[in-house]
């Protein structure tokens, strides 16, 4: 019997995961998808928000400003980039400007440091690419970008590497409060037990908390469309760039990845089922807000679209407590933005201030909460990197010629928690098939390396999991 | 650091032919290739139609490739497989990586740049719909089924009618897969007629032309896709959708010269080439530094390739062994439709006649190619049609360039088709 069942393999379900193995308790993440990171945590904007957004006094506010505190040295640990790259808000009139000083006195009250406005020039100054019909904007210096499904990634390896289970493909289909613990079925009829059970299932956590009882709140989708642009324009913007928050929304931003490249996006479509389509209206209106922030956006170097579903909830803030009807279920539901940026406070918040109202909270004292980055290689020296290939040739074979990565890094995420177990999920690690051909060159050779290392027929290799079969089988 | 003469990067049909005409003239050549073996794309290009120009024969891919590899395995010219060469600089040092060397710069006289192109992703298009597994560029398909001997699908739909697309649409048939449609955005196929011929119509492969996918579907794998004719400013029409169940969807949209290194190097490219700006012998902007094949320009016909790799290796050998001489240049433009002109700059102080390769943006007949020097025709020559799928030329000879006056254009004029 597990002391603690995780629900959901996302950034909230991975940093709490991290945070539970800092104790002696025996913990698993319960994840239905062959991966970690594949809900909003997969297609989301990467940004590590500052705290001025949200409402004084509200969780999000909390979280988002101590998250924000928190990132560089939590991502440093996990082996993640992060960049403190700041955040503008630019307005495009007067009214506009009106709100850019609300939302300084708001994020003041918040918490939030180093806020100023700053005029047209200065501006144009800092960020040349900004479109001229822009009349001034709101710098905070304290945002940043992070990669979240690295972060995702590194958090849930981190933890196997400290003692926690990840069962993937468990899809949670039924959940039995018995007298001391849980039992949480999943689809294919497969049970495990735990005394207690965090709900981070996103934009599943309704019905994971309908499905052990507890029907206090409602979790709705929002589609995002999104443009990524090739590294190559990667210096088109420095800071991310958003519009003035109307009564509309936020509108989109345009900023740079911690890896380098130019993300566009997202739209906001409410959805009744979990689409993950792109639409031709989505893209286009992805694409004229781009154009209307910035003047010569490259288009011309895009190279891929994608949508993701974010939760929001009718609550409109974020819920993280035990619940009012189930003993021993904590929600952490409603996780929309700033979630990713609150994520490592959360966390903590969960362990130290629910979860141990459960058990007796030991000190593990093994926890070891550095990892290895995954793109370690190429952060090395070449008299380092040709040591390495001298004990392990692989390091030496490039696979994916558009992001240099050799065979020998795609090997070792293979072998290295969470073990990547399909195309995607190396995508996810390496950044193998992520470049400009978009895996054109080396996936039959990420399918053979893939089929080779876990010992199965190749055309039992995925692009991501069940279903997503790459290969019919063997030529005639 | 070791050094060469010439160093040759990549050691496909345009490396291969280039090292061997370099090695003739007395250098001492190595080329660099990536993958196990020479012969670049052409081994998995198992088809036939391939040396018709060259060899009056029609040959498959790696029958046509083995032809350049016997020639490189008889003279002492050295290859290194399974290399990638990491960066290039503008004096010509090569750092690359391979399994026993680790990583290791050399350094040249003078380089050829010969990596090929790429497929233009699906990615870049924009495509609407879900992500799902079965969406592949031809070209990956075509390694799958004909080097790894996989099927990728078995229900397929083309996305643009590329000339790897069209052989696919064959291929795949041949291997017992349904191809319900090849769909082409635009008025023309941008592949070669023969392979319109051989590959859809002999097999009743419908081609749509003035089509475009407008959504694909499907959450694990695909399991269909909608397309529907386009209007002339390529807006979809709305009525005219049609649905497609199927399991895979190929993508021939389109070739992009692999530039990469040569950006790197700071050598100036040609927006329309996507590829460097040359001269006749193929040399770059940077001095010493040459360019051939489908790095330069995306070719229709390898034969061509070869040729224009040929100018390259001996421009290379030549600046190795004897250095650069002073220039007279002037530029070539695309008049009247034509997208691009290649060698963009000509250098009045080489000898020998110049090839000016161009393509047209539009199908024409009955038309008058025209090579223009302000008001002054130099060159008028009659082509009975033009394709924007195969690649023209016009002969300027030696006695007209060195007497040009100034920069010159190439023009057509004809019927539109």
């Amino acid at each position: 019997m597990f002391d603690v069942a995780v629900i959901g393999g996302g950034v909230i379900g991975a940093t709490i995961l991290r945070e539970l193995t800092k104790y002696r308790l025996n913990v698993c993440l319960l994840e239905k998808e062959a991966d970690v990171a594949m809900g909003q945590s997969r297609a989301n904007s990467g940004i590590v928000h500052a705290g001025f957004d949200a409402p004084v006094g509200s969780l999000k506010a909390t979280f988002n400003v101590l998250g924000n505190a928190m990132m560089e040295d939590y991502a440093r640990e996990l082996g993640v980039k992060f960049k403190r790259n700041g955040s503008l808000v630019v307005a495009f009139s007067e009214e506009e400007l009106k709100t850019l000083k609300e939302l300084k006195a708001r994020g003041e009250l918040n918490g939030v440091k180093k806020l100023r406005i700053i005029s047209k020039e200065e501006l144009f100054e800092i960020e040349p690419s900004v479109s001229k019909n822009a009349v001034g904007a709101l710098l905070a210096p304290t945002g940043g970008i992070v990669c979240p499904y690295k972060l995702t990634v590194a958090a849930v390896g981190n933890a196997m590497d400290n003692g926690a289970t990840l069962l993937t493909e468990f899809e949670v289909v039924k959940i039995n409060k018995g007298e001391n613990a849980f039992t949480i079925t999943a689809k294919d009829g497969k049970s495990i037990t735990a005394k207690i059970m965090i709900n981070c299932a996103g934009i599943y956590s309704e019905e994971i908390a309908k499905a052990a009882g507890d029907n206090s709140f409602t979790v709705g989708g929002r589609k995002g469309e999104y443009i990524l642009l090739d590294r190559e324009c990667g210096d088109f913007v420095k800071h991310t760039l958003f519009f003035t928050p109307t009564e509309k929304g936020k509108g989109i931003l345009v900023s740079p990845t911690v890896d380098g490249n130019i993300i566009l996006g997202p739209t906001a479509e409410q959805v009744s089922d979990k689409n993950v389509e792109t639409s031709v209206d989505g893209l286009k209106d992805v694409q004229e807000k781009a154009a209307k922030m910035c003047d010569k956006v490259p288009f011309g170097g895009t190279i891929t679209s994608f949508a993701g579903t974010r939760a929001y909830c009718n609550i409109h803030d974020f819920i993280i407590e035990e619940s009012k009807t189930v003993e021993g279920l904590i929600n952490c539901a409603g996780i929309e933005s700033p979630g990713l940026t609150s994520a490592p406070a959360i966390a903590k918040f969960v362990v130290e201030d629910l979860v141990s109202k459960f058990f007796e909270m030991v000190d593990n004292l093994d926890f070891d909460g550095q990892r290895k980055p995954d793109d370690f290689f190429n952060n090395l020296s070449v008299e380092e990197k040709n040591n390495i290939i001298k004990e392990n040739p692989a390091y030496g074979k490039i696979i994916c010629r558009c992001e240099r990565i050799t065979e020998g890094e795609i090997v070792r995420a293979i072998k290295t928690n969470p073990p990547a177990t399909n195309v995607d999920a190396i995508k996810r690690r390496t950044r193998s098939g992520m470049g400009r051909c978009q895996g054109g060159f080396c996936q039959p050779q990420v399918v053979e390396i893939i089929a080779r290392e876990l010992n199965i027929p190749i055309e039992q290799v995925t692009k991501s999991g069940k279903g997503s079969y790459l290969l019919r089988g063997k030529t005639k | 650091m070791k050094n060469y003469d010439v160093i040759v990067i990549g050691g496909g049909p345009a490396g291969l032919a280039a090292a061997i005409r370099a090695y003739d003239l007395g250098a001492e050549v190595l080329i660099i290739e990536r993958e196990e073996i020479t012969g670049g794309i052409l081994n998995q290009c198992i088809h036939n139609g391939f040396g018709l120009a060259r060899f009056k024969e029609s040959l498959s891919g790696p029958e046509y490739a083995a032809r350049f590899i016997d020639e490189v395995c008889k003279r002492d010219i050295s290859v290194m497989t399974n290399t990638t060469v990491l960066s290039l600089s503008a004096d010509k040092k090569v750092t690359a990586i391979n399994q026993t060397d680790g990583i290791f710069t050399l350094q040249a006289k003078a380089i050829i740049l010969a990596m090929g192109c790429r497929e233009r992703s699906k990615g870049a298009l924009n495509i609407a719909g879900t992500r799902p597994a079965g969406l592949y560029s031809a070209g990956s398909a075509q390694k799958y089924v004909n080097i790894k001997g996989y099927l990728p699908g078995k229900e397929v739909v083309i996305l643009g009618s590329g000339d790897i697309g069209l052989i696919m649409a064959r291929r795949m048939t041949l291997e017992g897969a349904k191809v319900h449609a090849v769909c082409e955005i635009m008025p023309y196929s941008s592949g070669l007629k023969r392979n319109i011929v051989q590959c859809l119509d002999d097999f009743g492969i419908p081609l749509y032309l003035n089509h475009t996918v407008l959504k694909i579907e499907g959450n694990d794998r695909v399991t269909g896709v909608v397309i529907a004719q386009v209007d002339k400013d390529k807006k979809p029409i709305p009525g005219t959708e049609k649905h497609f169940d199927c399991d895979t969807v190929l993508f021939s949209v389109g070739l992009i010269p692999e530039n990469e290194l040569t950006k790197e190097a700071g050598i100036e490219l040609c927006g329309a080439t996507k590829g460097a700006l040359v001269y006749q012998n193929r040399e770059t902007t940077i001095d010493g530094i040459f360019a051939c094949g489908n790095v330069l320009h995306v070719h229709d016909l390898v034969d061509f390739v070869s040729e224009e790799a040929e100018i390259a290796g001996a421009a290379a050998a030549k600046y190795a062994l004897s250095g650069s001489k002073e220039r007279s240049v002037v530029n070539t433009f695309a008049g009247d439709n034509v997208s691009y002109v290649l060698p963009q700059k000509i250098d009045k102080n080489i000898e020998g006649n110049v090839k000016l390769f161009f393509r047209v943006k539009k199908a024409l007949e009955k038309c008058t190619v025209k090579v223009i020097c302000g008001e002054q025709v130099l060159l008028e020559k009659k082509k009975r049609v033009v394709r924007p799928g195969e690649m023209e030329n016009v002969i300027l000879p030696e006695s007209l360039v060195s007497e040009l006056g100034g920069d010159i254009s190439v023009v057509l004029e004809g019927k539109e088709i």
